[in-house]
């Protein structure tokens, strides 16, 4: 079990979802991340999973809620015009408590797009997507190996909260091959059990009903506020990110998933030129790390924000900061992968105006 | 004409609401269909002694709240997407039986692929359509099924073909599709076609333990607030405008297309059929 | 004549579709004169031939309606009781009248 195996992103994925005792997986393909239904439908069958192609992506969803809401492990997968179908479904299921896992495969937009990686669903995963007051729990791979780690932790965070978790991922991470170790897991003693779930009326129980409308408006507010308590636990529990070379740095770098494998080359040239830079590498985006991103601020002249979209994480890096130092944007879309050279010259832009105001600063405290 | 009180020492009782249906009122109005069809499904669950094993999945529609009726596990879908749910239960859980309880908008409008794909797969679990043609829940809109001519809030000359199609049998169309076993076409307005209603209800949980595949239950009911008509005269309705074009009786049988025309019971009012 | 039958009416949730008044073949239901809480006129008795027929009871959306019928005896009585060492049998018959026996039977 505990070979080195070379894999691809979407296989990764796959792969761990059969070891961590996937119940059901239904899905629909969609470019770049096919192979995951692809995988599942030869392995996952073979292990006794129930894998089923469905008609649509609105059909999969769907699928999930009743499998996940009759106490099943459930998942699904698809790719960004996919995942925008998915958003009422996921409203419905987030409303309703239901733990279930979903990975989207982000790929260029707006619109039917490209099928080049992007990141340009932050929003869509992190600010809601589909209507009204509820979070994913969004977890952002930068490598084959947490394609396949966050599956393991997706499930487990899903049960634990009865919550869906969303791992957001791009079609490059997907589509490229990297070594992947599978951990030993359990997926017996890691299932919860689920009386709550509606499995036929026994008579010592009440009936189990799985629905998320409540009509009165006293009854949806309380559902509401008991969902916000919910999400204060997990923005104070399961904040999770990665810090490279932040111990001296003078400069900070926030990027997630692709974009900060990218910043870690950024980084190393960066640093053989003598530019003190390092990198937050938020982990999971929502709960969001502000609270460190804030501590940062307090060490360094400016923080550059790398993605592959107009600008999406930026504006929570804004808030981490919270004013205290510049926040500059640098981004390429359309499926177009920034290099870690146009990275660096973008935070040189960033280094020279703030050189250029200290220098300011400086002869103006001299002259008065 | 006083009120007359006769005891019931040394009677029996032959009929009383099932247990399985809960206490709460339903909120239906006066003479609806879905009381009836609510009433006859948690009679058979209780006869059958399945209440343990059934879940069902409620629409949204008038029936959206239908769980508060019925004294049985069950899910909420989304509008149209009540076969996804209940594919998405029955295939994890295959041993229990499952029920989706649709209207015409839910199962021939918005969800007509999941409807469509559900049966085409064979999903072993029973569908029940309620055809009212005509969406109650939002005030009174047109329905797929709502027949030519009919008005309603968004026909208020009555349907026609050129901007608003066709009728949709859709019954018709699942019927031919391999993965369905059993189609049938009920009515619940009077005793007689409440009791042939009652029976396919039990031979579709029956076909549903023996995995013989998807079973509808199309039932062509009522809509008197909708209809904007008293529940006699909506019954009345159903048996002068309804049957012509979605007549009664089954569609399919054992897996295998009727081919004839269905002999159906010929409705009629109920005082016609009972009295000597 | 004792009525064959009677029904009870839940007059609460009576909800006044007055469709049991036209699917009982005795002319036997009619809506009250008076109004319950909800405002609703509701089903009554208003004569004494009820048959139990059920046919009521089968088109009420509401379920309010219990129907009873008398002589239909759900437990029926033995009219003969054979037992030998092993077992009993009981045989079972509809009319109460038939006159009774009992016996053993040595198999």
């Amino acid at each position: 079990m505990n070979e080195v195996r070379l894999m691809k992103g979407n296989e990764a994925a796959a792969e761990a979802a059969i070891l961590a005792g996937c119940d059901a997986y239904f899905g629909y393909p969609i470019t770049p991340q096919s192979e995951i239904i692809e995988y599942l439908s030869d392995q996952g069958r073979k292990r006794g999973m129930i894998v089923m192609q469905v008609e649509s992506e609105v059909a999969a969803i769907n699928m999930i809620y009743g499998a996940s809401g009759a106490g099943a492990r459930a998942m699904t997968t698809s790719s960004s015009p996919g995942i925008s179908l998915m958003q009422e479904g996921l409203s419905y299921i987030a409303c309703a408590e239901l733990p279930c896992l979903l990975i989207n495969i982000n790929r260029g937009g707006p619109g039917l797009g490209t099928i080049q990686p992007s990141q340009g669903d932050y929003f869509q995963a992190v600010k809601g997507g589909g209507h009204g007051d509820y979070h994913l729990i969004v977890l952002a791979p930068a490598s084959v190996q947490e394609m396949a780690d966050f599956v393991y932790l997706g499930f487990d965070l899903a049960d634990k909260y009865r919550n869906p978790v969303l791992i957001l991922a791009d079609g490059a991470l997907g589509q490229m091959m990297e070594k992947v170790i599978f951990p030993d897991y359990d997926p017996k003693k890691h299932k919860v059990p689920k009386p709550w779930a509606s499995t036929g009326k026994t008579p010592d129980r009440p009936p189990n009903v799985i629905t998320s409308l409540h009509l009165q408006s006293e009854d949806m507010e309380k559902i509401n506020l008991h969902l916000q308590e919910k999400y204060r636990k997990i923005e104070k529990n399961e904040v999770r990110y990665e810090l490279i070379s932040t111990e001296d740095a003078e400069y900070l770098l926030v990027a997630y998933g692709l974009s900060a494998r990218i910043c870690q080359r950024a980084i190393e040239i960066g640093r053989q030129q003598g530019i003190k830079v390092g990198l937050l590498r938020p982990i999971s985006l929502y709960p969001y790390p502000y609270e460190i991103l804030n501590k940062l601020a307090d060490n360094v002249r400016g923080v550059l924000v790398v993605e592959m979209n107009a600008g999406q994480m930026v504006e929570d890096v804004r808030l981490g900061v919270n004013g205290k130092i510049p926040v500059e944007f640098y981004g390429r879309m359309g499926g177009i992968i920034p290099t870690p050279e146009e990275t660096l010259a973008a935070l040189r832009k960033i280094i020279n105006k703030t050189e250029a105001q200290k220098n300011v600063a400086e002869m103006l405290k001299e002259k008065l | 004409m006083s009120e007359v009180q006769i005891p019931i020492d040394g009677m029996e009782v032959v009929w009383e609401k099932p247990d399985t249906l809960s206490e709460t009122r339903m909120h239906y109005c006066p003479g609806c269909g879905h009381g009836v069809v609510h009433k006859v499904l948690m009679e058979v669950i209780e006869e059958l002694g399945i209440q343990d094993k059934t879940i069902g999945v409620a629409p949204v529609g008038c029936s959206v709240i239908a769980y508060n009726y019925m004294n049985i596990d069950m899910q909420e879908a989304a509008h149209g997407r009540a076969t996804a749910v209940a594919t998405g239960i029955k295939r994890v859980l295959p041993d229990k039986l499952v029920f989706t309880y649709q209207g015409d908008g839910d199962l021939a409008a918005i969800g007509t692929a999941e409807s469509i794909h559900s049966c085409n797969r064979g999903e072993n679990f029973l569908i029940i359509f309620i055809n009212n043609g005509i969406y109650g829940m939002t005030g009174g809109q047109m329905a797929p099924t709502s027949i030519i001519g009919m008005k309603t809030s968004t026909t208020p000359e009555g349907r026609e073909v050129h901007t608003q199609g066709h009728p949709f049998k859709i019954t018709e169309i699942i019927a031919t599709l391999p993965g369905t076993y059993y189609v049938t076409r009920q009515s619940v307005h009077t005793p007689t076609t409440v009791r042939y209603f009652k029976k396919a209800v039990e031979k579709a949980f029956k076909y549903q333990m023996e995995k013989k595949g998807t079973c509808l239950i199309e039932i062509v009911s009522n809509c008197p607030s909708g209809w904007k008509m008293t529940p006699v005269e909506s019954n009345k309705w159903i048996e002068e405008n309804m049957f012509p074009f979605y007549p009664p009786g089954d569609l399919k049988v054992d897996g295998k297309l009727v081919e004839k025309k269905p002999a159906a019971p010929v409705p009629t009012t109920a005082k016609k059929e009972n009295k000597k | 004549m004792a009525a064959r039958g009677t029904v009870t009416i839940d007059v609460e949730t009576c909800k006044g579709c007055e469709l049991c008044i036209e699917a009982c073949p005795q002319d036997s239901l009619a809506m009250s004169k008076e109004i319950n809480t909800k405002g609703y006129h509701y089903a009554v008795l208003i004569q004494d031939n009820c048959t139990g027929c059920v046919n009521c009871a089968l088109v009420c959306p509401d379920a309010v309606i219990t129907v009873f019928r008398a002589g239909k005896k759900k437990d029926k009585e033995p009219i003969a009781v054979i037992s030998n060492v092993k077992h009993d049998i009981k045989v079972m018959v509809d009319n109460p009248d038939v006159p009774r026996g009992e016996g053993r039977l040595d198999l």
